[in-house]
C-alpha cells in the first residue's frame, strides 16, 4: 500500500477519534456530523465529476429528495430507519434516472445547465408543497427510529453513524470506479470515441452512474434531515449544488477522499467566518475565485505532495 | 469464389449540392489486404465516417459478413467485429498502454457491468492485452501512460486495441500518418504480419506503403471508385494516372 | 378563464420573454463565443436594477437612472471580465462555474451591504403611467407595453449589430469555429472583452427595466440567471435568433401556466388540491418543456456550431 492510500484512512480515523479528543461537544458534534454529511454528498459528486466527467451543477436535487422523503413519510406517521431509507434511497435514484436519461444525452456546458434547471424544478417542486411547510418547510416530529429504536437521538451514536456511512460511501465509490464499470466511465470521461470504437456505448454506464451518485446524495440526504430534524426547499438550492461542486474542488478533482477534506474545510471555514461578521460572504467568495484561481489540485493535492 | 467479408453496395451521400459518395460499391474478400487510396477531397474519410456508422450514407447498404449493418451505431459494429483505428490517434491518454487494451478486452469478454472487483486485477484481460500489446511490439511499455508514449508507439497501440476487439475486419485509417520514416518502416512490417491473419481495409496517403501491402487497390476520385485491381493493374491503369497527374497539376 | 385575462397574461408572458431574451442574448453570445459559462451573469442583471434604482432615486429621474445606468452595468461588467473572467478562459467548465459562484456570493452580499436586504421599489416614470385600452375594456400598463416595445428594439438592433456588422460577422464567426477568427490574425482577447462588456449591459438593461415591474432585491439574477439557461439550451447555444424564440416561448409557458394550470387541474381535482398541484405543475413546465424539446433536439432548435 502506498503512503498515499493511507491518507483517505488518515482523515476518517481523524474524523474517528474527534469525540474522544475533546470535540466530544454537542456544538463540535453537529458540526462534524454537518461536515460529513456534506462530505459525503460531496463523495458521491466527485465520483461524477472527477470519476465520470459529469459536472452536476444539480447534485442538491439529490440530496433533498431524500431528505423530502423523510419529511414526506414523517408526516403520513413512518419513522422506521428500515422503511424511509430504503424509500428514500430509491427516491433519490429514481430521480436521477428519470432526469438523467435526458442530461446524460448532452454533454458539456450542456450538461451543466440542464442538470442546473432540473435541480431548480426539483426546487420548485419542493417549494409548492404545501402540505410538507411549502416555501417555509417542515418540521420533523423526531429523528428516524433504527428498528424501533430511538439511537439516533445518541449525538455519539450519530457522530459514528454518519462516519460510518461516509466511509461507505467513500468505499463505495473507490470500488465502483476501480471495477470494469468505473473503467469504461473513467475511459470515456478523457475519450468517449475510444470507448465506443471498442464497441461500448457511453450512455448507459454514465446513466447508471449517474443514478448511483444520486442514489448515494439520497442517503445524505436522509441523514441531513435527521441532523437538523427540518427539511425545507434550501436544502435543494442550487447555492447548495454549487457549494457541492466547490467542496469537490477545493478537496481536489481526482481524489475521492478530498472531497472529505473539501467539506470539512468548507463547513469549518463558513462557520468560522459567520461567527466573525455578519456579511462574511463578502469574504467567502472572493475566496473561492482565489481557490479556483491558485489552488489546483486542491487541498488533496497539497497533503499527498507532502506526503506521497 | 468466396462470399466477400465486407460489401460496399452503391453508397451515395450529399452535402449540399456536392456528392461526396457517388455510389461507391466495393467488396473486401477475406484474409487480402484492400487498400483505398485516392487525392485529396476524394471523399476517402466520408467513406470511412460511413463504413464505421459515424455518418449515414442518403442511400445504399452495407453489408458485414452478410448482415446488413447500414443502420447500426459504431459500438455495435465493433461488436459485430469490424475494428477501426483514427486517422488521428484516438487512446485514452491517462490510461497506462496495457489498460488501453485491456478496456478493449473486456469489451469483448463477459458483460461492463460488473461493480465489484478491480478490473485491472482481471488476469482473463491483462493477458489478452499483453499479448495483444506484444504482437505490436509494445510488450515492455505496458505499464507507460499512453499519453506519453512516443507517436508511432501510439500507432502501434490503437492497432493493438484494435485487435483486442477480437476483429473479423480491420479498418486502418491512415495508419502511417505522421510517422517518421524509421517508425513508417516499422509500422509497415508490423502490418504486414497482421496481414497473414486478418482482413484489413486500409486507407492511407503513403503509395509506397500501400504498393508495398496491399492486395488488391481501390482507387477513389470525386466520390466514386474509378478502378479496383492487384497492384501491377493498378500502376498500369491509365485513368488513375490521369487523376494523380491532374491533382500534381493543381 | 376569460379572453381578456389571457390575453393580459400572454402579454405578460411576452414581456417576461423579452427581459429574459435581453439576459439571455449576452449569455450565448459569451456561451457561442468564449465557450465560457458565466453563472455571474444573472448578478449583473440585479447590478444594472441596483444601479438605475439608485441613480433614479438620486436624480429624481427614471431616465436619468437609465442613461446613467447602462454606461455604469457596461463598466461593472468591463471590471468583473479584468478582475476575473479573463483568468478562466483557458480553465475547464468546472473551475469556470465554481469562480463565477464566487463572484455571485459576492455580489448578492454586496448590494445587502450598499443598499440592505429590503427589497427597493422603483416608481414607474411618469411619461408611462396609466394604462392603455387595448381592447374594449380592457386597460394594460403603459410602462410594461413600453418594455415590450424597448425589447423588440433592443432585439431588432442586435440583429443588425450581429448580422450586418464586421464585429458582428466576427462574433458569428467565432460562435462557429473560433479557431479560424483566431487565424485570421483577430485579437481574439478584445472581441470576447467587447462581447462580455456588451452582454453585461444588455443584461443591466433587463435589470433596469425590470425595476419598476419587479421589486429589487438581493438573489432577484438567480431565477433569471437559470431561466435564461433554459432559453440558452431550447435556442441552441450561440444562436441570437434562438435566445429571441426560445425566451418568448419559455416566458409565455412560465407565465401562462402559473395562471393556468390551477384553473385546468379544478376540472379533474378539487379545488385546494389543484391549487396545490397546480402550483407545483406549473413551477415545473419550463424544464419538462426543455426536456420534452431536449429529447429530441440535444442541441436545441437552432444549433449553430457544425462539427
Amino acid at each position: 500500500m502506498t503512503r498515499e492510500a493511507l491518507l483517505p484512512l488518515a482523515v476518517l480515523a481523524a474524523l474517528a477519534v474527534a469525540p474522544l479528543a475533546g470535540f466530544g461537544g454537542s456544538y463540535e458534534l453537529t458540526l462534524l456530523a454537518r461536515a460529513m454529511i456534506l462530505g459525503m454528498a460531496a463523495v458521491s459528486l466527485s465520483f461524477l465529476v472527477g470519476g465520470a466527467g459529469l459536472v452536476s451543477l444539480g447534485h442538491a436535487a439529490s440530496l433533498g429528495v431524500g431528505a423530502y422523503a423523510v419529511a414526506i413519510l414523517d408526516a403520513h406517521g413512518v419513522t422506521e430507519a428500515l422503511i424511509v431509507l430504503p424509500v428514500a434511497v430509491a427516491a433519490a435514484a429514481g430521480f436521477s434516472l428519470l432526469t438523467g436519461a435526458v442530461a446524460i444525452r448532452t454533454s458539456g456546458v450542456h450538461f451543466i445547465m440542464i442538470t442546473l434547471a432540473f435541480g431548480q424544478m426539483a426546487f420548485f417542486t419542493t417549494s409548492s408543497l404545501a402540505a410538507y411547510g411549502g416555501d417555509d418547510g417542515y418540521t420533523l416530529y423526531g429523528r428516524t427510529e433504527v428498528a424501533g429504536t430511538r439511537l439516533l437521538e445518541n449525538r455519539l451514536a450519530f457522530h459514528y453513524i454518519c462516519l460510518g456511512l461516509l466511509a461507505l460511501t467513500w468505499g463505495l465509490c473507490a470500488m465502483l470506479l476501480a471495477s470494469r464499470f468505473g473503467r469504461v466511465l473513467r475511459a470515456a470521461r478523457e475519450n468517449a470515441q475510444r470507448v465506443e470504437a471498442v464497441g461500448l456505448a457511453p450512455y448507459p454506464f454514465r446513466l447508471v452512474g449517474y443514478a448511483i451518485a444520486g442514489a448515494l446524495g439520497g442517503l445524505a440526504g436522509v441523514l441531513l434531515a435527521n441532523a437538523t430534524e427540518f427539511v425545507s426547499p434550501a436544502t435543494l438550492s442550487w447555492q447548495r449544488s454549487g457549494e457541492l461542486l466547490f467542496m469537490v474542488i477545493l478537496g481536489g478533482v481526482g481524489r475521492l477522499w478530498g472531497a472529505i477534506l473539501g467539506a470539512l474545510a468548507f463547513v469549518l471555514l463558513e462557520t468560522w467566518l459567520a461567527e466573525q461578521m455578519q456579511h462574511w460572504k463578502l469574504v467567502f467568495g472572493p475566496l473561492l475565485v482565489l481557490a479556483v484561481l491558485f489552488l489546483k489540485g486542491g487541498l488533496s493535492g497539497l497533503v499527498a505532495r507532502r506526503h506521497g | 469464389m468466396a462470399e466477400p467479408l465486407l460489401r460496399l453496395e452503391d453508397l451515395r451521400k450529399h452535402y449540399g449540392g456536392l456528392d461526396v459518395t457517388d455510389g461507391v460499391s466495393l467488396d473486401v474478400m477475406p484474409g487480402e489486404i484492400h487498400a483505398v487510396i485516392g487525392p485529396n477531397g476524394a471523399g476517402k474519410t466520408t467513406l470511412i465516417h460511413e463504413i464505421t456508422g459515424i455518418v449515414a450514407p442518403d442511400s445504399g447498404r452495407i453489408l458485414f459478413a452478410g448482415q446488413d449493418i447500414t443502420r447500426l451505431s459504431l459500438p455495435r459494429r465493433v461488436r459485430a467485429g469490424l475494428a477501426r483505428s483514427f486517422q488521428i490517434t484516438s487512446i485514452v491518454a491517462g490510461f497506462s498502454a496495457r489498460e488501453n487494451v485491456a478496456l478493449a478486452a473486456q469489451a469483448r469478454s463477459g458483460s461492463s457491468f460488473r461493480f465489484l472487483r478491480p478490473a485491472s486485477g482481471e488476469a482473463v484481460l491483462n493477458d489478452t492485452a499483453m499479448a495483444a500489446l506484444d504482437l505490436v511490439g509494445l510488450a515492455d511499455r505496458a505499464a507507460v501512460p499512453a499519453g506519453t508514449l512516443s507517436h508511432g508507439e501510439k500507432r502501434a497501440l490503437e492497432i493493438a486495441i484494435a485487435l483486442a476487439t477480437r476483429p473479423r475486419l480491420l479498418l486502418l485509417d491512415e495508419p502511417l500518418a505522421g510517422a517518421g520514416p524509421e517508425e513508417t518502416e516499422r509500422l509497415i512490417a508490423l502490418l504486414k504480419r497482421l496481414g497473414a491473419d486478418y482482413t484489413i481495409l486500409l486507407v492511407e496517403h503513403d503509395m509506397q506503403a500501400v504498393f508495398a501491402l496491399a492486395d488488391r487497390i481501390s482507387v477513389l476520385v470525386y466520390g466514386r471508385v474509378i478502378a479496383t485491381g492487384t497492384v501491377p493493374e493498378i500502376r498500369g491503369n491509365a485513368e488513375v494516372r490521369a487523376a494523380y497527374l491532374g491533382e500534381d497539376d493543381a | 378563464m376569460t379572453t381578456q385575462l389571457l390575453l393580459v397574461q400572454a402579454l405578460n408572458g411576452l414581456q417576461l420573454g423579452i427581459l429574459l431574451f435581453l439576459v439571455a442574448a449576452g449569455l450565448t453570445l459569451v456561451f457561442g463565443v468564449m465557450d465560457f459559462i458565466n453563472l455571474a451573469h444573472g448578478v449583473q442583471y440585479m447590478l444594472g436594477a441596483y444601479i438605475g434604482a439608485a441613480l433614479a432615486a438620486a436624480t429624481g429621474s427614471f431616465w436619468w437612472g437609465l442613461l446613467l445606468g447602462l454606461p455604469a452595468a457596461l463598466a461593472a461588467g468591463l471590471v468583473l471580465e479584468v478582475l476575473v473572467f479573463r483568468h478562466l478562459y483557458r480553465r475547464d467548465h468546472l473551475a469556470q462555474v465554481l469562480a463565477t459562484f464566487g463572484v455571485i456570493l459576492f455580489l448578492n452580499e454586496g448590494v445587502k451591504v450598499v443598499w440592505g436586504a429590503a427589497p427597493l421599489q422603483v416608481p414607474i416614470p411618469a411619461l408611462l403611467q396609466g394604462g392603455i385600452e387595448i381592447m374594449p375594456g380592457l386597460q394594460y400598463p403603459i410602462y410594461r407595453v413600453a418594455v415590450l416595445a424597448a425589447g423588440v428594439a433592443t432585439g431588432g438592433l442586435l440583429w443588425w449589430l450581429v448580422e450586418r456588422t464586421r464585429a458582428g460577422m466576427l462574433v458569428r464567426a467565432g460562435a462557429t469555429n473560433p479557431q479560424m477568427v483566431a487565424a485570421l490574425g483577430v485579437d481574439v482577447g478584445r472581441l470576447f472583452t467587447l462581447v462580455f462588456a456588451f452582454g453585461a449591459m444588455l443584461a443591466g438593461f433587463a435589470g433596469i427595466l425590470a425595476g419598476p415591474i419587479f421589486s429589487v432585491e438581493p438573489g432577484m439574477g438567480d431565477n433569471v440567471l437559470i431561466l435564461a439557461f433554459v432559453v440558452i439550451v431550447i435556442g441552441g447555444i450561440g444562436s441570437i435568433r434562438g435566445a429571441f424564440l426560445a425566451a418568448l416561448l419559455v416566458g409565455l409557458i412560465d407565465t401562462l401556466g402559473k395562471s393556468m394550470a390551477p384553473d385546468l387541474l379544478r376540472l379533474v381535482l378539487d379545488p385546494s388540491a389543484a391549487r396545490q398541484a397546480g402550483a407545483a405543475l406549473a413551477s415545473m413546465l419550463v424544464y419538462v418543456a426543455m426536456a420534452a424539446i431536449l429529447a429530441f433536439r440535444p442541441a436545441g432548435l437552432f444549433p449553430v456550431r457544425t462539427g
